[in-house]
C-alpha cells in the first residue's frame, strides 16, 4: 500500500466500513437477483455520492474536493472487494475527466458539480465493436446548422444504461482508425433520436448498446475543438483504466484472500487442504503477482496525479499487469474451492465473470501490452 | 540519521561531484567493477588507489556508522553517492558478502568490539568475507547442517565441510554456521568468524555447467575459531543466519541495485537479432509479446521496490512486499537470460572462440550461470514456503525454518 497522507487514509477507511456495513458482497448478489436493468443499486449509489466520492477528482470550484486519483483509487479498491456495482469510474472518473481535461468553463459549470453531488450519472460512449479501440471512430458528425448531427452505434457502453450524459466520440474527417478527425461531444441520453438497449452481461454489471440516429446537437455541444478530440480522449482512457485497475485490484485481493481463508478450513485426506505444498505454492505465486500489481497500479496513479509524461505507459502496465493477475486469480479461486466454486451460491463466480468484464474493459492485457510496447518504440 | 542534516542537498551533490572528480582515476571510467569479476587478476594500481579512496572516506558504505568507517549518512545522501559515481562511469569498489549481509548482520548482533574489529576492514574493502552455510547433506534444510565445533576453553575447533562458498577462494575471512551442540536441531547452532588463512582450511573450486567456478567446497581440520569471535550467544547462531539471509535475498533480487544485470535491453538485441517490420515493431510477434511481458514484470518489479523502501520508511510498518522480492526478481532475471538466448538464436549459443561476439558468450553462459538464482540464498520453493507460511499464515507440515 502506498504511503498515504491524512486525508488519503481517512477516505480509505471510510470506503472500507461504508462496503463492509453497507455493501458487502450480499448486496451485490441482491442487486443482481432483483434483475435491475441498470446494474447497480440507486440507494448505494446516493449514499456514495452524498460522502463525496463522485466528486473526488473535480475541482472544488466545481463542487468536487479534487482530491485526486490515487485518492479515488483507494476508494475504487474497496469497492472492488465486495463488487460494488456503481457507476463511479463512468461518471465520477470518465465523464468528470473529460469535462476537466477539455471542457469550456460553461460545460464545466453545467455538468461537473452534478457529476460530483451524483444527480447527474455521465459515461463513456466510445467503442463501436466487441474489442477496446478507441480510434476506429465510425459513428459520424455531419455538419448541421450551426451545430452537429451524430448518426452510428456505440457499443458496450460501461452504465450507458443509467447514464444521463453521454461523451461520445464521433468522427468529423478522416476514416475509422484515424486518430486526427475525432471530435469529442457532449450528449444528453434523453435527446432525440438516442436509443438504448440493454446489454445482459455475465458480471450483471451495467452496460447498453447505443444508437444514434440523426441526433441533433448545438455547437456547444462539442468537448474540445473539431477534429482534435483523441488527446482528450486519451487522457480520460488512461484515468477510467487506472481506476478501473484499482477496482480490480481490490476484487483480487479479496478473491484471493477468501480463497485462503478457504484453504485454512477445508478438510481432506484428516488436514487441511492449505498445508499441501501444491496450492501453497500456487498461493505464495498468486500474493507474489498482487504485490506486483498493486505496486504498477498505485504507481500509473500517482503518475496521473503527479500529471507525468509516463501516464500513458504506466497506465497500460498496470491495465496489463492487473488483468493477467486477476485473470490468474479468480480462475484459481474457483479451482482452489473445488465443487463449491461452481455453485452460484459461492461467491467465487461473480469474482471470475467480474474478473473477464474488467479485463475486457477499456482495453485487454493484449491491448495494453501492444500499447506498451508502441509507446517504448518497438 | 538525518538526510542532510538538515542541510541542502544540492549541496552534498556538488561536494560528492567536486570529490569524484578529484578522486575516481580517469582510465577507470566506464571500466567494470572488479569485484563483480569471478577470474580476479591482480588489481590495477588504479583500481587500487579508487578503492582506498572511497573506502577511507567511507562512501563505499554511505549508511554505516561513522564509527565503524562508514559514512555516517542517510538513504537521500547515499543515492546521490550511486548517482554521482553513475554520472562519473565510476563503480562502488566496497562490495562482497561483508558489505551485502555479513556487515549489516554484525551492525546488528555484534558486541562493540567485534563490531570495531571487524566492520572497518569491511568499509576500507581490506578485507573479503565468504559465508560457511550450505552442506552436502545441508541446502534447503540448511538447520541440517553437520560441521562440529567443539569448546576448547578459549577457542573452538572445527571439522567438517562447506559447500558453494562463493568467493572462498579469494577470501580472507569466514562465516559460519557451526554445530555447538547436536542434540537439538536449531537450537545447536553457533554463528562464528575466522580467518581463512590457517592450516586447517582447504579449499577446491567447483566447475560449473556455464564452465566457470565462482563456488568452492572448504574443508576444515581442525581448523580455529577463537571465542571472542562467536556472534551473539552459544547455540544462538540460528536467529542470526535468518537475519542474514534476508540480507542476501534482499540482495540477490535485485532490490537493492535494481535490475541486477547491465547490458543491452532485450529490445535492442532484438531489434538487431530479428529486426523489425515496417511499422518498427519486433518482426516476430510472438517473441514481441513475450518481450512486452518481460518487460512490464520487471517495471512492476522495480516499483515494488520502490514501493517497498518508502514503505519502511513510512508509517505503516514494514512491507508485506520484501518477502516476494527473492522470487519475483530471480525469475525475472532468468527469463531475461532466456528471452536474451533466443533473441540472439545460434548466435547466442557460443561456447568459445572468435566467430562470437563477448557480449554473445556472455549470453550463453550467463543462461547457464542464472539457473543458480532460483537455487542459491534460499531456492524458489523454500522461498515459497516461507511466503505460505509466514506471510500467508499456511500450515507447516514440514517443520522448516
Amino acid at each position: 500500500m502506498a504511503v498515504l497522507n491524512e486525508e488519503q487514509s481517512m477516505l480509505r477507511d471510510a470506503a472500507k466500513s461504508w462496503t463492509q456495513e453497507k455493501s458487502p458482497v450480499t448486496a451485490f448478489r441482491k442487486m443482481r437477483d432483483s434483475g435491475v436493468e441498470i446494474g447497480y443499486d440507486v440507494n448505494a449509489w446516493n449514499e456514495m455520492a452524498e460522502m463525496g466520492w463522485a466528486g473526488v477528482i473535480i475541482p472544488e470550484e466545481y463542487g468536487g474536493s479534487a482530491f485526486g486519483y490515487l485518492s479515488m483509487g483507494l476508494i475504487l479498491e474497496e469497492l472492488g472487494r465486495t463488487l460494488t456495482a456503481s457507476p463511479l469510474i463512468a461518471s465520477g472518473v470518465g465523464a468528470a475527466s473529460a469535462l476537466v481535461l477539455g471542457g469550456s468553463d460553461a460545460q464545466k459549470s453545467e455538468w461537473l458539480p452534478k457529476i460530483a453531488d451524483g444527480s447527474v450519472v455521465g459515461a463513456l460512449a466510445v467503442d463501436e465493436g466487441p474489442h477496446h479501440a478507441p480510434e476506429k471512430v465510425a459513428l459520424a458528425a455531419t455538419k448541421s446548422g450551426a451545430g452537429y448531427s451524430l448518426s452510428g452505434t456505440k457499443t458496450f457502453v460501461i452504465e450507458g444504461l443509467a447514464a444521463n450524459l453521454l461523451v461520445v466520440s464521433a468522427r468529423t474527417s478522416g476514416k475509422p482508425g484515424d486518430k486526427d478527425g475525432i471530435t469529442l461531444f457532449l450528449v444528453p441520453a434523453d435527446a432525440k433520436g438516442v436509443s438504448r438497449k440493454r446489454l445482459a452481461l455475465a458480471d450483471s454489471r451495467g452496460a447498453a448498446n447505443i444508437t444514434f440516429d440523426k441526433v441533433e446537437v448545438g455547437a456547444d455541444a462539442m468537448l474540445g475543438a473539431a477534429d482534435k478530440g483523441w488527446d482528450v480522449l486519451e487522457k480520460t482512457l488512461d484515468r477510467v483504466r487506472a481506476a478501473l485497475a484499482a477496482e480490480m485490484l481490490g476484487a483480487a485481493n479479496q478473491a484471493f484472500e477468501t480463497t485462503l481463508d478457504y484453504l485454512k478450513v477445508r478438510v481432506q485426506f484428516g488436514q487441511v487442504i492449505g498445508s499441501f505444498q501444491a496450492l501453497q505454492h500456487r498461493a505464495a505465486k498468486m500474493f507474489t503477482d498482487l504485490e506486483l500489481a498493486r505496486s504498477a497500479v498505485e504507481a500509473a496513479l500517482q503518475a496521473i496525479d503527479a500529471d507525468s509524461p509516463d501516464v500513458p505507459e504506466l497506465v497500460s502496465l498496470s491495465k496489463a499487469k492487473m488483468g493477467d493477475v486477476f485473470h490468474l486469480v479468480s480462475n484459481e479461486m474457483v479451482q482452489m474451492h473445488g465443487g463449491i466454486g461452481m455453485t452460484d451460491a459461492h461467491d467465487a463466480g461473480f469474482y471470475l465473470k467480474r474478473a473477464r468484464a474488467a479485463e475486457a474493459a477499456f482495453g485487454s492485457q493484449s491491448y495494453h501490452r501492444d500499447r506498451y510496447a508502441r509507446i517504448n518504440g518497438y | 540519521m538525518a538526510d542532510f542534516g538538515g542541510g541542502d542537498p544540492e549541496a552534498f551533490r556538488k561536494e560528492v561531484r567536486e570529490w569524484v572528480e578529484a578522486n575516481f582515476p580517469a582510465e577507470l571510467k566506464g571500466r567494470p567493477n572488479p569485484m563483480m569479476r569471478e577470474e580476479r587478476a591482480k588489481p590495477t594500481e588504479a583500481q587500487e588507489a579508487w578503492r582506498k579512496a572511497v573506502g577511507s572516506k567511507g562512501w563505499g558504505t554511505p549508511t554505516w556508522p561513522k564509527a565503524y568507517g562508514g559514512g555516517g549518512l542517510g538513504a537521500a545522501e547515499a543515492r546521490i553517492i550511486q548517482q554521482e559515481f553513475g554520472r562519473a562511469g565510476a563503480y562502488n569498489p566496497i562490495g562482497g558478502m561483508g558489505v551485502m549481509m555479513f556487515g549489516p548482520t554484525l551492525l546488528e548482533y555484534g558486541t562493540e568490539d567485534q563490531k570495531l574489529e571487524h566492520i572497518p576492514p569491511i568499509c576500507r574493502g581490506d578485507v573479503q568475507w565468504c559465508q560457511g552455510f550450505s552442506e552436502p547433506g545441508a541446502g534447503s534444510d540448511l538447520a541440517a547442517l553437520q560441521t562440529r565445533a567443539e569448546d576448547k576453553g578459549d577457542h573452538f575447533l572445527i571439522n567438517g565441510q562447506k559447500i558453494w562458498t562463493s568467493g572462498a577462494q579469494f577470501a580472507d575471512w569466514c562465516f559460519c554456521l557451526v554445530r555447538t551442540d547436536t542434540s537439538k536441531k536449531h537450537e545447536g547452532i553457533s554463528f562464528v568468524l575466522f580467518t581463512m588463512h590457517q592450516p586447517g582450511v582447504e579449499v577446491r573450486p567447483i566447475k560449473l555447467i556455464a564452465g566457470s567456478s565462482p563456488f568452492c567446497e572448504t574443508f576444515f581440520t581442525d581448523a580455529r575459531a577463537e571465542k571472542k569471535n562467536l556472534v551473539g550467544p552459544l547455540n544462538g547462531g540460528w536467529t542470526i543466519a535468518k537475519r542474514l539471509l534476508q540480507h542476501e535475498r534482499g540482495g540477490l533480487s535485485g532490490a537493492g541495485g535494481g535490475g541486477g544485470m547491465g547490458g543491452r535491453s532485450l529490445v535492442d538485441l532484438a531489434r538487431e537479432y530479428v529486426g523489425v517490420d515496417a511499422q518498427g515493431r519486433i518482426a516476430d510477434p510472438d517473441l514481441r509479446t513475450r518481450v512486452v511481458q518481460h518487460e512490464i514484470e520487471g517495471r512492476s518489479f522495480q516499483q515494488t521496490a520502490v514501493r517497498a523502501m518508502l514503505e519502511s520508511k513510512g508509517n505503516s510498518g514494514p512491507s508485506a512486499a520484501t518477502s516476494i522480492m527473492k522470487n519475483a526478481g530471480t525469475s525475472w532475471m532468468q527469463m531475461r537470460h532466456e528471452l536474451t538466448l533466443e533473441i540472439m538464436g545460434h548466435q547466442g549459443l557460443g561456447w568459445e572462440g572468435d566467430a562470437f561476439k563477448p557480449e554473445e558468450l556472455g549470453a550463453v553462459r550467463g543462461w547457464l550461470g542464472g539457473k543458480a538464482f532460483t537455487i542459491y540464498g534460499g531456492s524458489q520453493e523454500v522461498q515459497s514456503n516461507i511466503i505460505s507460511k509466514r506471510i500467508l499464515g499456511l500450515p507447516d507440515l514440514t517443520q522448516h525454518n
